[in-house]
């Protein structure tokens, strides 16, 4: 053919490679679907992938210590600190002029709070100090180290200078050890002490409460889905207003109907002691623990599943079933390998919705959840809202995100992500 | 001709000067409180009457539980929409730190008592922090419900780790303040030697095995209306709570619950400005502080509700409930009769410890 050059590759009517012609009409209809989703892109990228992604840039940004204590960092460099002494006269002038210019601009205390973190007590030294450096006259006043150890013996503590000097760089991954119980050591990362070991515990906790949450959601949800499906028209619209009812009910008006069912005055526990069943001195406790939590979350995340599991069941066309029992099928068997592989789809988008839902709830949790039935949700907010501790919540709220990712990743592979259908 | 001028212009000057004025200052306030009960006292003894004088729009805002952080997130935004913070000190504190609130000149801002004593002393050690101008004193104490303590009422803090006298639930905040010193004061430590002692590691572990003898039996709180909930009932036999929660729970709601004033814990919750705000703004927030915080104005709340003004010269005005028609003076944290046996947080202290104790506490709740 005379339309094939020498290297074989084919060409176009006006004598461009196939490939390139192509390409170029392909690209033509990018740029077109692209500029229509523009104002949504944008959308997205505005309002929710960059304060996103700003948040998780708390996590490992850390320039506060050497913007504020420019010099102090620099003189701090050559001090060993397994020395077990505080650093020289050098460095205390270096941080009389930071700390002068940092109180000017009342930055000190910044750098006092965010250091305060990671050793407790250097938030008051830097209040105290910067109130008196700003009196100080740094060119002639010094030797500055005795001053600051009158102000407090605090700046004598090798500790404290070692938490400077190791929280000096632009970028830490401090937050992330402590997200996962570890600490910077003085050689490499380490265990926290036992004491202060809690994320790890949360984090196994909240993957397996959701997962428990996620399966008595499908336990429950599954029945009522099927009867919606099957139901005539009219009676089933009558049943969804039931399912939707609670789901529009405002959330706290729910978890705090809870407690009312649930606490040891509350109307289970008397109906029971009434019916005689349980001895009055030995009510059953139900709340503020682990089943407190996962009845009232079960009660709230069912609508999300039972509204993705109905309007998959509602395609599946009941002449299968007929047919499997025509050719002898038992009603199990039936069900088991006609109706139920049909229905996957509709658990699948159900689970994940309920899964996801449940990992980052933390009102109801912290309402009814008492101590054994919080999740990490519950520190992150604890971290954003009262301790400001905000690059802690933000390395806290990225394993989150990662852990979502690779159980997605990981249905995916099991499941297969095109076998889920929201109807 | 020339008469017409000149009345004019006086005319013009004499309607400039009120506007003008009007200028310097906004004329919309947005206020944010704590909302329920204590939000409605202010509005009451504050807002109203500097509405009806001032003509200024005030706007109630009930988000100081989460002050800290919107104030925050509101700074790094450059877009403060608040003119006026209810917070607790420890929170003025943190704020103070972070540079999220302006620093008040006390006596410069703030009206000096009826006898002419500056603010800065009348207030006294109560200006905890350089931003916070206190309005009132509080107490986190505890009620129990009399019909359920058998015949000897408790006397002492002591009793909540006395599951043998007073068998049954009891509520406590969830958080290291407080709960430590208590638990550390009935585990023999001295008044004075609690924040010592807490400074070691030994203290903190001493406090936690003492909380540990009543862990199974203990609901946490996180709101303030929780625990008056949870005695009413009947699901706790006691509870630490605000004294103000107990006192509407008391003598507005008639319930059957005793206070228990020993070893209550003063706190203070007063007014910040938040950093950013325009002159204007800021101008009228401030003439709104000084207005709010004087004598008679801390006076006037307690009318309304439980707390004790933080100035030395309201308490002889105290008065009756303005519908109750109780006298207000005995309810109050501060009375003499009340405040025997008292504990003052140290806010040096937790402001510097707060991260760590909180990290263990919550990490000895979480086992």
């Amino acid at each position: 053919m005379s339309d094939t050059t020498q290297n074989g590759s084919v060409l176009a009517a006006d004598g461009t490679p196939l490939k390139r012609s192509l390409a170029r009409a392909l690209r033509r209809q990018k740029i077109r679907a692209l500029l229509l989703i523009a104002p949504l892109l944008l959308f997205v990228m505005l309002t929710f992938i960059m304060p996103i992604g700003d948040m998780l840039f708390r996590s490992v940004e850390n320039d506060i210590v050497s913007k504020t204590l420019p010099r102090t960092v620099v003189a701090l460099r050559d001090w060993d600190a397994n020395s077990g002494e505080a650093p020289g006269e050098e460095v205390f002038t270096a941080l009389a002029a930071d700390l002068q210019i940092a109180a000017e601009a009342k930055l000190h205390t910044r750098v006092g709070s965010r250091l305060n973190y990671e050793t407790p007590g250097i938030s008051s030294l830097f209040r105290k100090a910067g109130r008196k450096v700003k009196k100080w006259d740094v060119e002639n006043d010094g030797p500055f180290k005795e001053q600051f150890l009158e102000i407090h013996k605090g700046w004598g503590d090798p500790d404290v200078w070692r938490t400077i000097q190791t929280y000096s760089p632009k970028f830490t991954n401090g937050y992330f050890l402590n997200a996962a119980d570890l600490q910077k050591g003085a050689d490499g990362p380490e265990w926290r002490p036992e004491d202060e070991q809690i994320y790890w515990l949360l984090f196994k906790r909240t993957m397996f409460m959701s997962m428990v949450i996620t399966i008595s959601c499908i336990v429950l949800a599954y029945p009522v889905a099927w009867i919606l499906a099957n139901l005539p028209a009219r009676s089933a619209n009558l049943l969804m207003i039931l399912v939707l009812l609670p789901f529009w009910t405002s959330l706290l008006v729910r978890t705090s109907a809870w407690k009312v069912m649930l606490q040891q005055q509350g109307v289970i526990n008397e109906t029971l002691v009434w019916l005689g069943l349980v001895a009055d001195d030995a009510r059953l406790v139900m709340i503020n623990n682990q089943f407190g939590t996962i009845v009232a979350m079960t009660h709230i995340l069912l609508p999300f599943m039972i509204l993705p599991m109905y309007s998959v069941m509602q395609t599946i066309q009941p002449t299968y079933l007929r047919a499997a029992k025509s050719l002898g099928a038992t009603n199990w068997t039936a069900f088991w390998r006609v109706y139920f592989p049909q229905s996957i789809p509709g658990i699948g988008a159900g689970s994940i919705l309920v899964f996801i839902l449940s990992i980052g709830y933390y009102i109801t949790p912290e309402l009814v959840g008492g101590t054994k039935g919080v999740f990490i949700s519950n520190r992150i907010a604890f971290h954003i809202s009262s301790s400001l501790n905000w690059g802690l919540a933000a390395a806290l709220g990225a394993i989150l995100l990662a852990v979502v990712l690779v159980l997605y990743w990981a249905y995916d592979k099991i499941v297969g992500i095109d076998n889920v259908k929201l109807g | 001709m020339k008469l017409t001028k000149l009345s004019a212009l006086v005319a013009s000057t004499a309607l400039c000067a009120p506007m003008a004025m009007a200028e310097d200052m906004a004329n919309e306030l947005t206020i944010v409180s704590w909302g329920g009960s204590y939000s409605a006292s202010q509005k009451n003894a504050y807002h109203d009457p500097y509405t009806a004088e001032t003509g200024v729009k005030i706007i109630n805002d009930e988000s100081s539980a989460e002050a800290v952080a919107k104030i925050r997130a509101m700074n790094e935004a450059g877009n403060v929409t608040w003119d006026v913070v209810d917070v607790v000190a420890s929170d003025a504190m943190r704020l103070c730190d972070e540079g999220l609130a302006d620093e008040i000149d006390h006596d410069e801002v703030l009206a000096a008592a009826p006898d002419g004593t500056p603010a800065s002393e009348d207030f006294g050690n109560l200006i905890v922090s350089e931003c916070f101008v206190p309005q009132i004193v509080y107490s986190t104490t505890f009620g129990y419900r009399t019909d359920l303590v058998g015949d000897t009422a408790p006397t002492s803090v002591c009793a909540i780790f006395d599951l043998d006298a007073y068998p049954g639930k009891r509520s406590l905040q969830k958080r290291p303040i407080d709960n430590m010193e208590w638990a550390l004061y009935c585990d023999g430590v001295a008044k004075e030697d609690l924040y010592d002692v807490l400074s070691t590691k030994e203290g903190v572990a001493r406090g936690l095995a003492k909380l540990d003898t009543i862990k199974d039996q203990v609901v946490w709180w996180t709101a303030g209306a929780e625990t008056p909930q949870l005695l009413a009932d009947g699901e706790v036999v006691m509870g630490s709570t605000f004294n103000g929660r107990l006192f509407s729970a008391i003598a507005e709601q008639d319930q059957p619950i005793g206070m228990l004033w020993d070893m209550q814990s003063f706190d203070l919750d007063g007014w910040i400005i938040p950093a950013g705000l325009s002159p204007e703004r800021k101008a009228r927030a401030l003439h709104y502080l000084n207005y709010a915080t004087d004598t008679q104005r801390l006076a006037d709340q307690a009318k309304y509700i439980s707390y004790g003004p933080a100035r030395a010269s309201s308490a002889p005005l105290v008065g009756k409930h303005a519908e109750l028609g109780i006298d207000m003076a005995p309810h109050m944290p501060t009375d003499p009769a009340n405040a025997t046996n008292v504990h003052t947080y140290d806010y040096e202290w937790w402001a510097d410890n707060r991260d760590d104790l909180d990290a263990k506490f919550q990490a000895w709740l979480a086992k």
